[in-house]
């Protein structure tokens, strides 16, 4: 329909994060004051949003998802995932970290198959779902080979299929694309955008690359370290569907350079 | 398989030119038989004696094999309750390097002299020699699992044993190798050494190790030869056979099957 503006994505909807006053902390050697890693983060992410986390080193924006995920307890405060604690949430958590952790002497296969295995998911069912994760991120002609036979991008898919394999309503995401060459991650950014408009999973995402966070979020937030803190939070009011064009407009430019020189403020 | 052949023919090729040079070298020098037989007389022994050569063959193999299985028992369980307590593997881990470091030459006839010569008394020197190398490999395949994998298993809330099955023990299994890899080694050496001095209590028939000693004594100069050359081959025997598993197991995943020795 000519004049008609491409929707934005279904407007996020109702809290389905919350970070309440959280605070981590952790205990030095010598009985010194304990180092705070995260101090006062007060943070809702909608349902359905994408959010991206961007800091320098030691902002505790991977220690964030952590907190998510539940792996490891906040100092104070406290995290709700649709109400429930990290630790009862986690059937509806997942993780990919920057490695892509997977298991070398398992097949493709048998590697998108870890969790639904360790879930008490039957062989039959396993297989259908894994032959459907495998295409939904292009990878079923690889079904069978061993992960040191795939190039970094592929395993990274790999990573992906395999967290999406139990239907998780969010997503933690640690750098997973930072090792990856630029072609490689750019295809990986606009293929996370699909599956996300597809799946509608909630998504915390941590980068390095200011593009990469503007390309993928709803909003940036950017963190300052010592103690980390949210500094600054962006709103990204580019369109959807973004595309490899999204990355060529004028808006696109300037929102990243609006969120480079947040950045370059909070590294002092 | 073409470049296999041509490396086992250099490989004869090799061998060839050296028996030419040791039978040149009694030639030349006349060096008397009880100091070097010729190798016509070393395999002329070998077909006499066979007979007890195979015995004294099957005796150490039997020897080394009991102790290099039991070694691998006692050290996968060892190196497991080392995995599940940072605590106990702090209190004895040093303690395996020391088990690694102690003569077992000056050992061995303590050993004898507790738990009596025969085959028991050479097997338990065996085992005591290569259960260093697979406690300290194992363990530390064990431990060096990733911090995220661990994450991977606890985010869909694994239990221990699923951890332990589906992740540690896997991830073990290279270094688990290696470890017996270098055990079947020391594992022909140990019950040689063992049969040095234990081997004597069937009499008149050992191991190679006292058959070695016996031979010594005798002068059968071209016998210990074929005694010796039957301990290489049964070296070769149990590294080969280590390999050939580490290789079916390994090498549809793991880059790193080497075929060398560490």
């Amino acid at each position: 329909m000519p004049g008609v503006e491409t929707p934005i994505a279904a407007p996020p909807s109702r809290p389905y994060i919350c970070f309440d006053g959280v605070a981590k902390r952790y205990a030095q050697r010598g009985g010194s004051a304990p180092a705070s890693i995260l101090e006062g983060i007060d943070l809702t992410v909608q349902e359905g949003e994408f959010v991206s986390l961007i800091g320098p080193s030691g902002c505790g924006k991977s220690t964030m998802l952590k907190l998510v995920a539940g792996l490891t307890p906040v100092s104070a405060g406290s995290i709700r995932i649709e109400g429930l604690t990290p630790e009862n949430a986690r059937e509806i958590v997942s993780f990919i970290f920057q490695d892509p952790t997977l298991l070398p002497w398992r097949t493709v296969e048998q590697n998108v198959a870890l969790r639904l295995e360790l879930e008490g998911v039957t062989r039959i069912r396993r297989q259908e779902k894994v032959a459907s994760l495998l295409e939904l991120v292009g990878l079923s002609h690889a079904a069978g080979s061993y992960p040191r036979q795939l190039s970094g991008g592929m395993k990274m898919r790999v990573s992906i299929a395999r967290a999406l394999s139990t239907r998780p309503r969010v997503l933690l995401m640690d750098e997973p694309f930072a090792a990856l060459d630029e072609i490689s991650r750019d295809r990986l950014n606009e293929e996370m955008l699909r599956l996300q408009a597809e799946q509608g999973w909630t998504a915390m995402f941590v980068t390095h690359s200011v593009a990469e966070a503007v390309f993928l979020s709803h909003r940036v937030l950017v963190l300052s370290a010592h103690p980390g803190r949210i500094a600054h939070e962006v709103a990204v009011p580019l369109p959807y569907p973004r595309t490899a064009e999204t990355r060529l407009t004028p808006e696109f430019e300037q929102v990243v350079a609006h969120v480079s020189r947040l950045l370059r403020g909070v590294h002092r | 398989m073409k470049r296999r052949l041509r490396s086992v023919a250099n490989a004869a090729a090799v061998l060839a030119a050296l028996l030419l040079l040791w039978q040149l070298l009694i030639w030349v020098f006349h060096v008397p038989r009880f100091m070097l037989p010729s190798p016509v007389a070393v395999a002329r022994a070998v077909v006499l004696r066979f007979g007890s050569l195979a015995q004294s063959f099957a005796i150490t193999a039997a020897a080394a094999a009991g102790g290099l299985l039991a070694s691998i028992a006692a050290g996968l369980l060892i190196a497991l309750l080392f995995a599940q307590s940072p605590w106990l593997r702090r209190m004895l881990l040093p303690y395996t390097i020391l088990l690694q470091t102690v003569p077992i030459v000056a050992v061995a006839p303590l050993i004898i002299m507790w738990s009596g010569a025969g085959l028991f008394a050479v097997t338990l020197i065996t085992f005591i020699i290569c259960l260093a190398p697979i406690i300290a490999n194992t363990t530390q395949g064990l431990i060096s699992v990733d911090e995220n994998m661990v994450n991977l298993f606890l985010m869909q809330s694994a239990t221990p044993s699923q951890i332990l099955w589906k992740l540690r023990l896997p991830h073990a299994l290279p270094s688990f190798f290696t470890g017996v890899r270098i055990a079947s080694g020391v594992s022909v050496i140990g019950a040689i050494t063992g049969e040095l001095f234990a081997g004597s209590s069937a009499v008149g028939q050992g191991g190679l190790g006292y058959s070695i000693t016996y031979a010594l004594a005798q002068l059968q100069t071209d016998y210990l030869f074929a005694l010796v050359f039957a301990a290489t081959i049964l070296g070769f025997l149990f590294y080969f056979i280590v390999v050939f598993l580490e290789y079916h197991f390994l090498h549809e995943w793991h880059d790193s099957v080497r075929v060398t020795e560490p």
